[in-house]
C-alpha cells in the first residue's frame, strides 16, 4: 500500500527560464526534484514545490513528526535551501513553513484565487532583502560578570555580597542603557536605508545561539543596493558602547515581510 | 559599480554561505512567509501548534526577560521605522 504523494509549496514566484534552470536541480524537503507549478490562468506566477510522501505530511503524521526538532530542522534547512535558490533568480515570496496541497491542480486553483495578492506583494518586494538584527547585553542574568569589582577583604560578608550584588545590577543597568542606545542608532540607520521593519521574539532558550542575553531581534526590508550600507552600519552600532553587542544575519529572501494584505479590506 | 576591492573583506564578517542559526530561521519559517488559507491539507492552526509543542526551546518575551525599552515586543511589519 503506497500513499500518493502530495505538494509541499515553498514559495512562490515569476516565471522565468532562468528560474526554471536553476530550481531544475534542487532538491526538496524529502529529496524529491523541485518543479515549477504555472497557474491555470496565463500569468506570470509560478509556485515552487516537490512531492512529499502523504505518510509523513498528512495532518496527523506532520504534527508528530514536528514536534522532533531533528525532523523539524531537516524541514526548515530544506525549506530555506529551495526559496534560497529560487531568490538568486526571482524575487521570491517564501510561504510558511509545511504549506501543503493535496496535488499541483489545488496549488494552481490557489494561484488563480490569490494571483492579484500575491502578484502585488512580489511587486512590493522587488529589489528588497531582508536583514536581521540582533542586540544582545553581554552580561548573562545572574552570573558574576567578568568585570566586577573584587570584593573588599575589610567588609563583612553580608555586606560584602550585597556590594557585589550591587556592583552586578549597575554593570547590568549600564548594559542595558547601551542596548537602548544602539537601539537609538539602529532606528536611525533603519530611518536611511530601510523601508519596513519586523519584530520577532526575544531570542531565549535552548536554541537561542548567544553569546549573551538577547534583548531586540529585528528584521529590515532593505533595498537591494543599501544593503551593504545597512549591513556594515548596523554592525558598527555598538562602536564605543559596553556591555552589549549586535548581531546582523542575511542577507535572507524576505520571509518576515511575505504577508499578503487581508483581501476582504479595500486596499488602501 | 564598486571595484573588487572596494570592501575589503574583513574575517569578522559572517560569509553569506554560513549556515543559518536554527532559531533565526525558525523565527521567519514559523512567524513569517505567506499564509495561505482554503484547500490545504494543513491549514496553518496546527503550525501554532508546532510553537506550543517547542515552548521549552523557543520561549517568547516573558515577565522574567523584558524587553529593555518601550515598544520592543513580538509583531508583525511596522511600516516605516
Amino acid at each position: 500500500m503506497t500513499a500518493g504523494p502530495l505538494t509541499y509549496v515553498y514559495a512562490v514566484a515569476r516565471h522565468s527560464v532562468a528560474l526554471a534552470q536553476a530550481t531544475h536541480a534542487v532538491e526538496g524537503v524529502t529529496g524529491s526534484p523541485v518543479h515549477l507549478v504555472p497557474p491555470a490562468r496565463d500569468s506570470a506566477l509560478v509556485a515552487v514545490a516537490s512531492p512529499v510522501p502523504e505518510d509523513d505530511f498528512r495532518e496527523a503524521a506532520l504534527r508528530r513528526h514536528l514536534e522532533d526538532l531533528a525532523w523539524l530542522e531537516a524541514l526548515a534547512r530544506a525549506h530555506h535551501h529551495v526559496v534560497e535558490a529560487t531568490a538568486a533568480h526571482s524575487t521570491v515570496l517564501p510561504l510558511r513553513l509545511a504549506t501543503v496541497y493535496l496535488d499541483d491542480d489545488r496549488v494552481r486553483a490557489m494561484l488563480d484565487d490569490r494571483h492579484d495578492l500575491l502578484l502585488g506583494t512580489l511587486e512590493q518586494l522587488d529589489g528588497h532583502v531582508e536583514l536581521g538584527v540582533k542586540i544582545y547585553l553581554d552580561v548573562a542574568s545572574g552570573t558574576a560578570p567578568a568585570s566586577a569589582p573584587a570584593p573588599d577583604p575589610t567588609l563583612s560578608p553580608g555586606r560584602a555580597y550585597l556590594r557585589h550584588r550591587r556592583a552586578e545590577q549597575d554593570i547590568r543597568d549600564a548594559a542595558r542603557q547601551a542596548a537602548e542606545e544602539a537601539a537609538g542608532r539602529i532606528e536611525a540607520i533603519a530611518r536611511t536605508h530601510a523601508v519596513q521593519r519586523a519584530r520577532h521574539r526575544i531570542q531565549e532558550g535552548e536554541l537561542a545561539t548567544g553569546p549573551g542575553t538577547n534583548v531586540s531581534n529585528d528584521a529590515y526590508l532593505v533595498p537591494a543596493a543599501h544593503a551593504d550600507a545597512f549591513r556594515i552600519e548596523a554592525t558598527h552600532a555598538t562602536d564605543g558602547l559596553t556591555g552589549v553587542h549586535v548581531d546582523v544575519t542575511g542577507p535572507w529572501a524576505p520571509y518576515s515581510f511575505a504577508t499578503l494584505p487581508d483581501p476582504d479590506e479595500d486596499a488602501p | 559599480m564598486n571595484p573588487p576591492d572596494a570592501v575589503p573583506a574583513r574575517s569578522g564578517d559572517p560569509l553569506p554561505q554560513r549556515q543559518v542559526a536554527l532559531i533565526d530561521l525558525l523565527d521567519r519559517l514559523l512567524s513569517g512567509g505567506v499564509v495561505l488559507t482554503g484547500d490545504l491539507v494543513l491549514s496553518i492552526a496546527d503550525i501554532d501548534l508546532v510553537r506550543i509543542s517547542l515552548r521549552a526551546l523557543i520561549v517568547s518575551v516573558s515577565e522574567r526577560n523584558p524587553a529593555p525599552w518601550p515598544g520592543a515586543g513580538p509583531g508583525g511589519p511596522t511600516g516605516t521605522p
